[in-house]
């Protein structure tokens, strides 16, 4: 499954993509499975959007897409169907802060 | 003629500052990374166009670059620090015990003999090596198992490994400074450590002699004479004759001996710089001055160099990475401020000039002396 995926400008520039990417995601489509993928593809953002070691969420990061936030859902759920079918992009969100 | 280049980690991305050897005209590049903070920024001095920095975000976490062009193109590096066995913990600031966590990297030592090695200093304390030029890296887990280490705190910038002094002329000979705990040497490469904190005195602790609790915020040797070691503590510039074996204080007549930086002379093994903060609570010059105090006769006696820093309104901090000298002659010292200027002096510190006033708060200051 072609699965479309947004990542915060930072990451973006990490990875040197303009804007969203597309993974090719093997099997159910979960939150694991596309950062699976996504981390095969641009091996740079290991350790940048979970844990190297405990694969947790990093926690200033949110997951959203098709107007939910998946962040708290287990990482092992499949995802809406929109976003398997590459209707809706996986979102990866960095939290606002500053003034 | 020789070329200079200095390498400026700040809050906000890395900069490239170049001259020729005249110091005079400074081109500025960056920044690189930018809206990333760059803890540190340093070059190999096996191949000085191999160039490494220490990338960090609260959202991102950490990642490493590499440069094999001097900063023209870059690669990310390998970011999985792994701490070797059992975790175990530390002291929180409260004493109560905390599981040792990885933060960030505060410093990257490349080895001063082979091309691919380079050291880690991490947060929350401990030493890594990498052999492959930082794709992959491996704690030296001697240090963070050293009998003391549950007793470790934090400083307030964290529980820190700042500080990697490698002896050029004893092979596996390596100092580490950490941010609360003191100096550990090796003599093995990095497998076993000790402590080496006798004479230093810190008020804070129960005991100010204690063997391991001391807030070290900067340790320099010049590599004509590795065992003497130069320290700024928290409070009190040190000095050791003996590989630190054991230390005497050599703040002499500073308006204030708190501070950050401590670096050596070039060519005067003697002769040696630190920045006066006026206090731990307050972290800006005294009298709002920024001066730079030199000692030609290794502490004790020192002078303020003024001619070119502001003397007046200044209110801004050194932070330890950010002072360093290039091996020109006559010597050139560099330092930034976290208020975002980088001054050098061409001529030992006598006099001073803003190279760049506007860069983000300035976190690391290294140079590189190129052919």
């Amino acid at each position: 499954m072609i699965v479309r995926v947004a990542l915060p400008a930072h990451l973006r520039t990490l990875a040197r993509v303009g804007g969203e990417v597309k993974v090719d995601v093997e099997g159910p489509v979960t939150t694991s499975s596309v950062l699976d993928a996504l981390e095969a593809m641009y091996p740079m953002l290991r350790g940048t959007i979970r844990d190297q070691v405990t694969r947790r969420r990093r926690p200033f990061l949110r997951f959203f897409a098709c107007e939910e936030d998946l962040s708290h859902d287990s990482p092992d759920a499949p995802l809406p169907g929109a976003v398997a079918s590459g209707a809706e992009p996986f979102l990866v969100i960095g939290a606002m802060a500053g003034g | 003629m020789s070329r200079i280049r200095v390498l400026v980690g700040t809050r906000k991305g890395a900069f490239v500052l170049t001259s020729d050897g005249t110091r005079a005209r400074w081109d500025v590049d960056g920044p690189h990374f930018g809206g990333w903070e760059i803890y540190h920024f340093k070059g190999s001095t096996v191949d000085p166009n191999r160039l490494y920095a220490s990338q960090s975000s609260s959202w991102f976490g950490q990642v490493i670059q590499r440069s094999d062009d001097g900063g023209k193109t870059w690669e990310t590096a390998g970011n999985k620090f792994v701490y070797d066995g059992p975790t175990g913990t530390h002291q929180w600031y409260d004493g109560t015990p905390h599981p040792w966590e990885f933060a960030r990297v505060w410093h990257l030592e490349p080895s001063l003999t082979e091309r691919d090695t380079v050291y880690a200093g991490v947060e929350d304390a401990a030493l890594f090596r990498s052999a492959d030029a930082g794709q992959t890296w491996q704690e030296l887990p001697g240090l963070r198992g050293h009998g003391t280490a549950a007793s470790w705190q934090p400083g307030a910038g964290g529980m820190c490994l700042h500080t990697v002094v490698q002896d050029p002329s004893r092979p596996g000979r390596i100092f580490v400074a950490i941010s609360s705990a003191g100096v550990f040497r090796s003599d093995d490469g990095g497998r076993a450590w000790k402590p080496i904190n006798r004479g230093l005195r810190s008020e804070q602790l129960p005991d100010p002699q204690a063997e391991v609790g001391h807030c070290v915020h900067r340790i320099a040797m010049h590599p004509s004479r590795p065992g003497v070691l130069f320290m700024q503590k928290h409070w009190d510039v040190m000095r050791s004759d003996d590989g630190g074996e054991s230390w005497r204080e050599v703040s002499g007549n500073l308006p204030s001996d708190f501070g950050f930086p401590i670096d050596v002379h070039a060519h005067e093994p003697e002769t040696i710089y630190v920045v006066p903060i006026k206090s731990d609570s307050e972290h800006y010059p005294p009298d709002g001055k920024l001066r730079v105090y030199r000692s030609r006769s290794g502490g004790h006696e020192w002078e303020a160099l003024t001619r070119g820093l502001p003397q007046s309104h200044c209110y801004v901090n050194v932070l330890r990475d950010a002072m360093c000298v290039d091996s020109l002659d006559p010597c050139g010292i560099y330092f930034g401020t976290t208020g975002g200027q980088v001054y050098a002096s061409a001529d030992a510190g006598d006099t001073w000039t803003a190279i760049v006033r506007d860069l983000p708060s300035v976190v690391s200051v290294e140079v590189q002396t190129l052919p």
